[in-house]
C-alpha cells in the first residue's frame, strides 16, 4: 500500500532521513519508533505530501506522491504532530470544513455522525474547540483524520499529552480501525506500539535500524536468555558459584531479601537452558531455589540496545564483562522498572 | 478551493478583525465623502476616490494579515497542504475571500452617493439650464472599476507578506509599508528632476495607472497592468509554499 525506496531528505546540511526503504502492506498496522529527532515526522510528512524528499521514491497505492499528490492526498487521512485545529471553530464547523476540504461525497451527516460516534465526539459536538480539554482535541484531530474514509491513515504521536485511561481508548480505537485500513503509527512510547502493531520500524538518526514483526522483536537485539533467582543460601558463596559456571556469563545479586533467600539476576549464555542443571547444582549443595522467574527483553531494552548499537557500534557489540558493572546496573534498573510497569499495566489493559 | 473560500469568508465574521475592517472602512468612506462633496458644495467624486485609495492602505493589511501567518502559526495549514487541494487552489480561495469581502464592502460604500443624487435632483428641478447637474455616472463607474483593480492588487500584495511571516502583526505592517512604498512613487514622482527616471516610475506607479479610471475612461492597458500585479504577488505566494515543501 505505502512504498518507500531510497527516501533522502536534507534540510541544508542537516540529513533529517538517510536512504530509508520500507513496504507497508494493506490492512498492517505499523508502529514508527524512535527517539526525538530521529527523522519519523519527517518521513511520515513525506510521504502525506506535506515535504518533498531530496531523493527517492514515494508511492501510495501504486501512485507516486509526486506525480498525483491530490490523488495520493486522498488516500490518506493524516493527524500530524500537533492537530490542526481551527480554535474558534466548533466542532461540527470544523468537521464539516474538513470533509468539504477533502471533496468526499458520502452523506455528510451520517458519515460524521458515525465518525464522531467512533472517536466518542458527540458530547462536545456543538462547542468550540477553543474551549475542549487537550484529550478532547486529539480526538477532534482524530475524527480529521477519518473523514472520507480514506484506506491509509497515518498518526503522528496520536497519545501525546493524553492520561492514561484516554490513551487506552484511543489505542483501541487504532486496533479497530487497523482491521479496515493500513495504519502508520508513529511514537517513541514503546508499549504503545507493542500494544497496537503488527510490525515495528525502528528509526534512529535517519535511517531504519531495524523492521521486524512485533513478536520477533526481540530476535534483532540479539538478547540472551535472563533470570531472576531466588535462593536460600549464603550470599557470597552462591554468587560465586553462579560466577564461576560456564554458562552463564553475568551474575549479580540483587538488594532484595526474602526470608532468608537472596535474589540475583543471572544471564545465560545464547542458546542455553541452564534452568535444570541450574537447579541441580544448588541441589547439591543444599541451597534451595525457591523462586526462578525468566526476564524477557522488553521493548525498551531492544530499543535502547539497537539504539545504542547505531550510536556506538563498539560498545553494542562488545562482550559484557564485569568491568561494564555501571552500564549493567543502569539496564538492571531499567529492567526492574519496566517489568514492574507491565505488571501494573497488565490488568488495566484487560478490562479495556 | 470553495471549502477555503467559506472557511475564510466566515472566519472573517468569526474574529473582530472582520467587524473591524467593514466598521472602519464605511466610516473612514462616509467622513471622506462627506468632506470632499458636501463640505465642498461639489458633486465630483474623484477627490472621495483618491482619499479612499490612501485609506486601503491601511485598510486592505487589516484584510489579508492572518491569512497564512496564523495558519503557519497554528499548524493548521498542516491540514490544508495534506488535504487534496492544491497550493493554487488554497492560495486562490483566500484571494478571493478577501477580494469579496473587499468589493462587497466598497459597494456597500456606494450608499455615500444617495445624499448626492437626491440633492442634484432637488438642484435639478429648480435649474433652469440644460447644464448637467449632479455626479457624473460614467466617472464613478470608472472610478469604482480603478478603485477594485487597485484593491485586488494591494490584496495580493498583503498575501504574499503575509505568506512570509508567523505573526500577524508583522505581516500587517510590512504589509502597509510596501503599500505606502507603492504609493510614494506616483506621488513624489513629479519632484524628481530626471525625466527619464520619471517616465521609468511613472510607468509603474500604481496611482498614474488609476489617472484613467478617474476621469471615466476605460484603460484597458491599466486593468491589464493591475491584472498582472495581482497574478504576479499570487504567484510567488504559490512559490513561497512550493518552495517550503522543497526546503
Amino acid at each position: 500500500m505505502i512504498k518507500v525506496e531510497h527516501l533522502v531528505k536534507h534540510y541544508g546540511a542537516n540529513c533529517a532521513v538517510d536512504d530509508v526503504s520500507f513496504e507497508i502492506a494493506r490492512g498492517e498496522v505499523v508502529g514508527f519508533l524512535g527517539p526525538n529527532g530521529a527523522g519519523k515526522s519527517t518521513t511520515l510528512n513525506i510521504i502525506t505530501g506535506y515535504l518533498s524528499s531530496t531523493s527517492g521514491r514515494v508511492t501510495v497505492d501504486g501512485i507516486n506522491v509526486l506525480d498525483a499528490p491530490l490523488a495520493v492526498k486522498q488516500r490518506i487521512g493524516y493527524l500530524p504532530e500537533q492537530p490542526p485545529l481551527y480554535p474558534d471553530m466548533t466542532v461540527e464547523e470544523y468537521l464539516i470544513f474538513v470533509y468539504n476540504l477533502k471533496k468526499c461525497d458520502l452523506n455528510r451527516t451520517k458519515h460524521l455522525e458515525e465518525i464522531c460516534e467512533v472517536v466518542k465526539l458527540t458530547d462536545v459536538y456543538h462547542r468550540l474547540i477553543r474551549h475542549l480539554s487537550k484529550g478532547y482535541r486529539q480526538r477532534v484531530g482524530i475524527a480529521q483524520a477519518l473523514i472520507g474514509n480514506p484506506p491509509v491513515i497515518i498518526f503522528d504521536e496520536p497519545t501525546v499529552g493524553l492520561d492514561p485511561k484516554q490513551i487506552i481508548e484511543i489505542r483501541n480505537l487504532i486496533r479497530t480501525l487497523g482491521k479496515d485500513h493500513t495504519v502508520v503509527l508513529s511514537t517513541h512510547i514503546l508499549q504503545e506500539v507493542q500494544a497496537v502493531c503488527d510490525r515495528i520500524i525502528i528509526i534512529n538518526k535517519g535511517r531504519i535500524v531495524a523492521d521486524e514483526l512485533t513478536e520477533n522483536i526481540d530476535r534483532v537485539a540479539g538478547s540472551n536468555s535472563r533470570y531472576t533467582l531466588k535462593i536460600c543460601g549464603p550470599q557470597k558463596e552462591v554468587l560465586s558459584l553462579l560466577r564461576a559456571r560456564h554458562d552463564v556469563i553475568y551474575a549479580e545479586s540483587m538488594p532484595t531479601r526474602d526470608g532468608d533467600a537472596y535474589t540475583y539476576q543471572v544471564e545465560a549464555q545464547k542458546g542455553l537452558d541452564i534452568r535444570k542443571s541450574l537447579f541441580y547444582a544448588m541441589a547439591e549443595r543444599g541451597w534451595p531455589i525457591v523462586g526462578m522467574e525468566s526476564i524477557g527483553m522488553s521493548l525498551e531494552d531492544i530499543f535502547i540496545s539497537v539504539v545504542d548499537k547505531t550510536d556506538n557500534p563498539e560498545r553494542g557489540r562488545g562482550k559484557r564483562g564485569r568491568a561494564a558493572t555501571a552500564e549493567q546496573d543502569i539496564a538492571a534498573s531499567i529492567l526492574a522498572k519496566t517489568a514492574e510497569k507491565q505488571k501494573n499495566t497488565e490488568p488495566y489493559q484487560g478490562d479495556d | 478551493m470553495f471549502a477555503i473560500f467559506k472557511k475564510e469568508l466566515r472566519a472573517y465574521f468569526i474574529n473582530p478583525v472582520g467587524y473591524v475592517y467593514v466598521g472602519v472602512f464605511l466610516t473612514a468612506a462616509a467622513l471622506i465623502c462627506a468632506y470632499t462633496t458636501i463640505q465642498k458644495s461639489s458633486y465630483s467624486t474623484t477627490a472621495y476616490f483618491q482619499y479612499l485609495l490612501f485609506a486601503f492602505v491601511i485598510l486592505i493589511p487589516l484584510l489579508t494579515m492572518r491569512l497564512f501567518s496564523e495558519e503557519r502559526k497554528m499548524r493548521t495549514e498542516q491540514l490544508l497542504l495534506t488535504s487534496p487541494v492544491s497550493i493554487t487552489g488554497m492560495v486562490f480561495g483566500k484571494y478571493l475571500a478577501a477580494l469579496s469581502l473587499f468589493a462587497a464592502t466598497v459597494l456597500a460604500s456606494c450608499v455615500n452617493f444617495f445624499p448626492l443624487f437626491s440633492y442634484a435632483i432637488q438642484e435639478r428641478a429648480t435649474s433652469t439650464t440644460d447644464a448637467h447637474v449632479g455626479p457624473v455616472g460614467g466617472q464613478m463607474v470608472g472610478c469604482l472599476l480603478g478603485v477594485l483593480l487597485v484593491g485586488a492588487a494591494f490584496i495580493a500584495v498583503g498575501l504574499f507578506v503575509s505568506s512570509l511571516t508567523e505573526n500577524q502583526l508583522s505581516a500587517a505592517v510590512i504589509t502597509i509599508g510596501v503599500l505606502v512604498g507603492m504609493m510614494l512613487i506616483g506621488v513624489f514622482n513629479s519632484y524628481i528632476a530626471a525625466a527619464p527616471v520619471r517616465a521609468v516610475l511613472n510607468w509603474i506607479s500604481i496611482l498614474s495607472r488609476y489617472e484613467g479610471f478617474s476621469l471615466g475612461l476605460f484603460d484597458f492597458a491599466a486593468v491589464v497592468y493591475y491584472l498582472s500585479i495581482s497574478g504576479v504577488f499570487l504567484f510567488l505566494t504559490v512559490r513561497v509554499y512550493e518552495k517550503r515543501r522543497w526546503g
